[in-house]
């Protein structure tokens, strides 16, 4: 354990470094939130205006959740971008070679991840607030909002981590990248599921990312709803998803 | 003249071949914006029922998009393989034949305005198939493609510029994020008159990106308009001449430090 531990450490900081001194992978992870964010908020205000939609603290905070969630996801796949790059330059098959326990590296990527999603959703939130963002939640709500953000995180990571490992290659770009936008834009993004209509609202009813959007629209509001069946997704996602990850780390160890 | 048609030419078809032969280089730029269309047109359906919004399907309002998207995405991936043939010294190696700057810089340009125009083609086919009818009826598909041809222009000749003084290929990439942040800030999604919030109407109405989208969407939805496309093209056309002028400057200086 203690090796482990050690592993995820080294890597850990080398990707946190990595990440807080190169500007082209910083912005992108800040940038990219935040202007969905905006966009959204700025451009489609008006849609709380529409016959049905009964959110009640407004478009902002209606937004906040699925930046959060999205934010959230997308730390998980640019750090997986990172996995493949060190398969590319060779980082990976010297940091295989010297760890002593391998499972240890993917612990280390994704506390990165978390590291990384914890920055940037720091920074949305209080660009939120300075939108003069509602609240209707208590601490313990928004403490349940973040953990299922931080799952996610998570998921994602362990998702993009079992891509990379399988593919070793950049190309793996958008298998890492593709599904996880489907799965997110698939969901109720711009109004509440009751007004999706045709097909969109068949895809988004058994979407999975759709009671983690609700569930964290409820908690932001202090009402949530689903609860038990979003937390279970989020640690089915993770749990699966580890599995995917470890896997991929057996047959990148067989690669050589 | 004939020979610079020639050369021309022979540029603007390997720039066509290349492209075909990366599928990742075909594919994303045809179902990427379709994607975002389907999406965008599913959930945004309930927008329809504002107050003056202009039509009332979301998918003919929204199928305008595609098109710019469709043109950024082909510009991106025609000049990051410009910026390859920088790096890789092709540029260099052309520069000893006979075959003049300018030539090449419309044989480049060439070859991404047949990639743009295929894309809108298939756009305007899935448009058509999922029920949307022009206002504007085959007159206007045309015109449409003729403003699609430009705007492919006013991005490429930004793109080409961005690899000629760079001659990096992540460069270039980095400008996708640029060209994506114009399109989310512009009245994409909603019309301009109907976004409340101040700022962003603002940025919206000094966005040039928005009155490309508003030409294309006016031809879809709303019968001959000749304001609104015609500060389209002309957006369109300013764009590409200021593109087109540092483009070539760039490639003065690129060539004279070969």
């Amino acid at each position: 354990m203690r090796e482990v531990l050690n592993v995820a450490k080294g890597v850990a900081w080398r990707q946190v470094h990595l990440f807080f001194t190169n500007p082209s992978f910083l912005l992108p992870s800040l940038l990219f939130p935040l202007f969905f964010f905006t966009a959204f908020v700025g451009g489609l205000s008006r849609i709380r205006e529409v016959p049905g939609f009964n959110f009640p603290l407004g478009y902002t905070a209606f937004q906040f959740v699925f930046v959060l969630l999205q934010s959230a996801a997308f730390s998980g796949v640019f750090t997986g971008f990172g996995i493949a790059r060190d398969f590319e330059t060779g980082f990976m098959r010297r940091l295989m070679l010297a760890a002593p326990k391998r499972s240890g590296i993917v612990l280390g990527y994704t506390i990165s991840a978390l590291v990384r999603w914890l920055t940037v959703i720091s920074v949305v939130t209080a660009v939120a607030f300075l939108a003069q963002m509602k609240i209707g939640g208590g601490g313990v709500d928004l403490f349940g909002l973040y953990l299922l953000g931080l799952l996610l995180s998570i998921a994602g990571t362990m998702w993009s981590a079992g891509v990379a490992m399988r593919l070793r290659s950049q190309q793996a770009f958008p298998v890492m990248q593709m599904p996880v936008f489907i799965l997110l834009f698939f969901a109720p993004v711009y109004v509440p599921l009751n007004l999706l209509e045709g097909w969109i609202h068949g895809v988004a009813t058994v979407n999975p990312i759709t009671p983690l959007l609700e569930e964290g629209r409820g908690l932001i509001s202090g009402d949530p709803t689903r609860t038990l069946l979003s937390f279970a997704i989020a640690l089915g996602l993770v749990g699966g998803f580890a599995l995917w990850a470890a896997r991929g780390l057996k047959r990148a160890e067989a690669a050589g | 003249m004939q020979i610079a048609v020639l050369q021309a030419t022979t540029l603007g078809r390997r720039a066509v071949v290349r492209t075909a032969r990366q599928p990742a280089n075909v594919v994303f730029p045809l179902i990427f914006p379709m994607l975002l269309l389907a999406v965008n047109a599913g959930g945004l359906k309930a927008e329809t029922q504002l107050p003056g919004f202009p039509t009332n399907s979301f998918l003919a309002f929204a199928l305008a998009v595609p098109f710019v998207q469709g043109a950024l995405l082909a510009t991106v991936n025609a000049n990051v393989e410009f910026a390859r043939d920088i790096q890789t010294g092709f540029l260099n190696r052309l520069a000893l034949t006979p075959v003049r700057g300018l030539v090449l810089l419309v044989g480049q340009l060439g070859g991404l305005l047949t990639i743009a125009l295929v894309q809108a083609l298939f756009y305007l086919v899935v448009g058509v198939a999922f029920g949307v009818r022009l206002e504007t009826g085959v007159a206007g598909a045309l015109l449409l493609l003729l403003l699609e041809a430009m705007i492919a222009l006013a991005f490429a000749s930004f793109g080409c510029w961005a690899a000629l003084r760079t001659g990096s290929t992540e460069a270039v990439q980095g400008l996708f994020p640029v060209f994506f942040v114009f399109l989310f800030l512009s009245s994409m999604n909603i019309p301009r008159n109907l976004i409340e919030t101040d700022w962003f109407r603002w940025v919206a109405t000094i966005n040039p990106v928005s009155y490309l989208i508003e030409a294309v969407r006016s031809l879809v939805i709303a019968d001959w308009h000749w304001e609104t496309i015609g500060l389209g093209f002309g957006v369109a056309t300013a764009m590409s001449l200021v593109g087109f002028a540092l483009a070539s400057r760039a490639l003065i200086e690129r060539m004279a430090r070969t």
